[in-house]
């Protein structure tokens, strides 16, 4: 059972550069919460600072109510999983994971130590490799064995630290499943840090987003896809990434280079008092509208396009719209697309089409879409003008009542399997 | 036809291996034989004995030779022994300073330690041979430990900065959120790691110190210090007319054995630590 | 273009990889404190033990200074200095010494490449017991090597005359016989060093670009010539630097075997005889600091002319 609380939370380097910049997140017991972002964005510094290998210049750290900032790490009673697995490379398996309890204090007699041992063990299907070292051991093993050696002690909190990032996509993929499962199996207090927006949607009960140091947004996963503070959270989450489109506004319609729009009745009153908008329109809003319902199309508008690419993936399409921005907020996108580490390519639009599509490279396309879903930002601040701040509050309501439901049948279902 | 090639070419890797194995050892086996031959043996110009005989080891271990060579034996292996033991300990603090810290002078050290290395020893032996004489140094075990550790301590700075470079230092970070203490982390972690590197040095630095002839003929005079190399060139035979070949040859097979043990205890460490520095840097 | 991005966060990757933190003063000045502390002692009695010595040497070779007769020391500027190099022994123990070292190194550089190429290829089961026995001439003590190569090659001892059918040619009764047998035991013994060095150069030399290299066409030589050598380049060089130095300082052969007889004296033994032997301290250190300003000589030659990456390079013997 545990809280962390941060406050404030400032790392300053002494040429003055802050790493982390007045983070505040209260981090509940037994939730799992993502620090996401690109690059160079604080994120693996902010966890280093929970765990305690970093100094916090200024700040506080709260750990079930104590504060912790002067304590060491290993006071700290926090369980970390490294990047690069930091197995220590003299030791077995067994002794690998064995290592944190040989240090506790209150020692643990040799026949508990072996208990326990087995069974972190035999939660990650390591029992055959005890006795090998680590450096015979394939990068999935030596993962599985990091986190071994992080959950065979009591710890207060997991840390996991881009846990996954060294294995090649199929194991990620299986790893994020199995670390959701134990972590729901244990309902421990756990922090992860990635940069990986797939792994912070699918683990997260709630995802913090950070970019250059200061923590842009603390959602839930669906919040932060349905209803993201700003640009940057907007295009960080959500794969392929939201398009972005500068729109000039005249009346109630929007003018876009994909076509004109009429301004949702909900956009207006945001619209106001804006010449130039940007406007985000997630890939997967876009449908052909040749195998589209005769009865959805009422809602939203056509347009035709010039498909440049396309790229069928079996269970969906994607197709690439070449096209030129307005010069107006051309700067706001390049800096956009720095800070989620792009590579300055083309300007083109993405649409998610129906994988029934026939929409063939260089055909001209009509496509459909709902404006009433699309985002308007402000091009100046990147601030979302069309975000409904009920809506954020319903969503972000049910999921912490999601996460309770499912905490507390973890628990029980534990409680269970004790006596039996 | 690619099979055949290959087998072709893997007979003619094996006979090279033959080769380097012949190269190596035959020098070996010939000192070997000759301390083997029997002293009317000796001239008999062929490689090996025709009668075999321990005489010259009887020579050199109990015989007229002994003194001279018992003694050199003792001291060889006290100096070596004390000047690696001194150079690793401190070649131990000056590399984890190189490898772990960051200070100006880095460079400089390890460039010091260069040109220690490349420095001709006769230009050292010729003052010392004086000031070792002036103050009383001459001809004792600490009048060579000293100089010995200019053979010894700039190889032992590198070959230990390379080892130490390779040691994960996070590991210590995650023993202390493991719950070890500073002190826990440095023992349980970063010790058993840096063992064998620091093992490894220790034997190097001994081959070169174990090898030094300069010094030792130099720098002593009488068998209060003379290690074995300076005491082989002065093997007389038991007689006036006898040669010295045989207490020679026996004595250079004995020295030879603690390298030969070494070597095949540790050959791939010893391997490592001579190139691992000198390829990567 | 995404400079300003880009370079905070990898500051901050470098500052976490490291774990370090650069620019607190305080721990950065205590670091440097305890780097010294640490690393202070050993470069002192580097230090101590060369160049003391060497500075020690400088000053009495000024000086006309036996140790036989030490009331008649006297100051004597550079008139050392002026005897030796007007002398012929001088000249001829520097082109002796000259001599061994290229013939040496050049054959142990040929030399140590095949067995650098038959020990990167030799079977996974060879390989331990090849490296064993290499290690041994490494290891071996010098002076064990010269007697063993002086008595297969003496007149009464030796096997090598019958084998070659030479009667009783006395390959120590002049100098170029003396000088081919000196040379062999040097190769010998260091060869296995330069080997050991040019493999791990070969180790580093990546599978991958032979194979393009043999798509590509080239033959075995090919490769060899235009592959392998060049991206080895670094490695041979520091061999080759610190062989070269190290025959350059050639004496315990030349003691044992000839001791100086017909010629055959290097450097190294003109002043260790004039040292130690004839006790003329005030020669012996001037011939000692003309070694010294050699070996200088070269090492600057090999730095300058070769473009040899010290910082790739590790002081060995």
């Amino acid at each position: 059972m545990s809280e962390i609380k941060l406050e404030h939370l400032v790392k300053k380097y002494g040429d003055g550069f802050a790493a982390v910049n007045d983070v505040s997140l209260d981090i509940r017991d037994g939730e799992f919460m993502i620090l996401v972002g690109p690059s160079g964005c604080g994120k693996s510094t902010l966890l280093r600072m929970v765990v305690g290998l970093e100094d916090i210049t200024s700040g506080d750290l709260h750990i079930n109510g104590e504060r912790v900032n002067d304590k060491a790490p290993r006071d700290r009673n926090l369980a970390m999983v490294f990047q690069n697995y930091a197995l220590y490379p003299h030791l077995s398996v067994y002794e690998n994971i064995a290592f944190p309890l040989r240090l506790q204090r209150s020692r643990h007699p040799e026949p508990e130590i072996d208990e326990m041992v087995r069974r972190a063990a035999g939660l990650l299907e390591l029992e055959e490799h005890l006795e090998r070292k680590p450096a015979n051991l394939s990068g999935g093993q030596r993962q599985r064995v990091a986190m071994g050696r992080a959950l065979v002690r009591d710890a207060d909190a997991f840390l996991f630290d881009e846990p996954l990032s060294n294995l090649d996509a199929k194991l990620r993929g299986q790893m994020r499943t199995e670390i959701a499962r134990i972590q729901r199996r244990l309902g421990t207090t756990t922090i992860y840090v990635t940069h990986d927006q797939t792994e912070a949607m699918t683990l997260g009960d709630r995802v913090a987003v950070l970019r250059r140091g200061i923590l842009q947004q603390c959602a839930s996963p669906r919040e932060l896809y349905e209803q993201p503070v700003n640009l940057f959270v907007a295009g960080f989450i959500g794969s392929p990434p939201m398009n972005f489109l500068p729109g000039r506004v005249e009346g109630d319609v929007l003018h876009l280079p994909i076509g004109d729009v009429p301004l949702p009745e909900a956009a207006r009153a945001a619209a106001t008092g804006h010449d130039l908008l940007i406007a985000g329109i997630r890939p997967e809003l876009f449908e052909d509208a040749s195998v589209l319902d005769r009865s959805r199309q009422a809602g939203g508008v056509l347009v035709d396009l010039d498909i440049d690419v396309t790229e069928w993936l079996g269970n969906e399409l994607y197709a690439y719209v070449p096209y030129e921005p307005d010069p107006a907020v051309r700067a706001k996108l390049d800096e956009l697309d720095r800070d989620l580490d792009g590579e300055g390519m083309r300007t083109q639009l993405v649409v998610s089409l129906d994988a029934q599509s026939r929409v063939r490279d260089g055909d001209r396309a009509r496509l459909w879409f709902d404006p009433a879903r699309m985002h308007l930002f402000d091009p100046e601040s990147g601030v979302t003008l069309t975000r409904d701040e009920e809506v954020a509050a319903r969503l972000d309501a049910e999921n912490e009542d999601l996460r309770q439901g499912s905490l507390e049948r973890a628990r029980r279902a534990a409680d269970r399997a004790v006596p039996a | 036809m690619d099979r055949q090639l290959s087998t072709r070419a893997k007979v003619g890797w094996a006979l090279g291996g033959l080769a380097i194995l012949v190269y190596a050892l035959f020098p070996v086996a010939w000192i070997v034989s000759l301390s083997l031959k029997a002293p009317s043996d000796l001239s008999n110009q062929q490689f090996l004995p025709t009668r075999f005989s321990l005489e010259n080891y009887r020579e050199i271990f109990t015989g007229n030779a002994s003194e001279l060579f018992l003694s050199a034996l003792r001291n060889s292996v006290g100096i070596c022994l004390i000047a690696t033991f001194i150079s690793v300990v401190l070649a131990m603090f000056a590399a984890y300073a190189i490898a772990r810290l960051e200070f100006p002078g880095k460079r400089l050290i390890l460039s010091t330690a260069l040109a220690v290395a490349i420095f001709p020893v006769i230009s050292i032996v010729t003052p010392l041979f004086n000031l070792w004489r002036q103050i009383g140094l001459y001809d004792t075990w600490p009048g060579l430990i000293i100089p010995y550790l200019s053979l010894t301590l700039p190889i032992s700075i590198w070959t230990l900065s390379a080892f130490f470079r390779e040691i994960p230092w996070e590991m210590e970070q995650a023993a202390q959120v493991d719950g070890a203490t500073n002190w826990q982390a440095f023992r349980k972690v970063i010790v058993p790691l840096a063992a064998p590197g620091v093992f490894t040095t220790a034997i190097i630095s001994f081959f070169i110190a174990w090898n030094d002839f300069v010094y030792g003929i130099s720098l002593t005079s009488t068998e209060r210090a003379r290690p074995v190399p300076a005491a082989l060139a002065f093997f007389t035979g038991s007689s006036q007319f006898e040669l010295p070949t045989g207490a020679i040859s026996a004595a250079a097979v004995i020295v030879t054995i603690p390298v030969v043990v070494l070597i095949l205890l540790f050959q791939r460490r010893i391997v490592a630590g001579l190139t691992n520095g000198a390829v990567k840097g | 273009m995404s400079s300003t991005t880009l370079a905070p966060g990898e500051q901050e990757r470098a500052r976490t990889a490291s774990g370090r933190r650069p620019g607190l003063t305080d721990r950065a000045k205590a670091e440097r404190r305890l780097g010294w502390m640490l690393a202070g002692p050993a470069f002192a009695v580097m230090l101590l033990v060369t160049a003391y010595p060497i500075l020690q040497a400088v000053y009495e070779s000024l000086f006309d200074f036996r140790l036989t007769d030490p009331d008649n020391r006297s100051f004597t500027g550079l008139t050392n200095y002026w005897v030796i190099l007007t002398d012929w022994i001088w000249w001829r123990s520097l082109l002796v010494t000259l001599l061994i070292t290229v013939v040496t190194v050049a054959v142990e550089l040929v030399l140590g490449f095949g067995l650098a190429l038959v020990m990167h290829r030799a079977l996974t089961t060879l390989r331990p017991i090849i490296r064993t026995a290499i290690l041994i001439p490494y290891a071996i003590i010098t002076v064990v090597s010269a007697f063993a190569w002086q008595y297969a090659f003496a007149l009464d001892t030796g096997f090598v005359n019958p084998w070659l059918n030479l009667g009783a040619f006395n390959w120590f009764g002049s100098f170029s016989p003396s000088i081919v047998v000196i040379c062999l035991s040097e190769i010998w013994k260091t060869t296995p060093f330069i080997s050991l060095l040019l493999l791990a150069g070969l180790a580093q030399v990546s599978e991958d670009l032979q194979e393009a290299a043999k798509v590509d066409g080239a033959t075995w030589w090919e490769r060899l010539r235009k592959v392998t050598i060049p991206n080895m380049k670094a490695a041979i060089m520091v061999a080759l630097l610190f062989r070269t130095l190290d025959a350059f300082r050639v004496f315990d052969n030349i003691f044992i075997m000839t001791n100086g007889a017909n010629g055959t004296e290097s450097v190294s033994f003109l002043a260790y005889r004039q040292t130690i032997s004839r006790l003329e301290i005030g020669l012996g250190s001037a011939v000692s600091v003309l070694l010294f300003l050699c070996v200088v000589l070269i090492s600057a030659l090999f730095i300058k002319g070769f473009k040899v990456d010290l910082s790739q390079a590790r002081g060995e013997k």
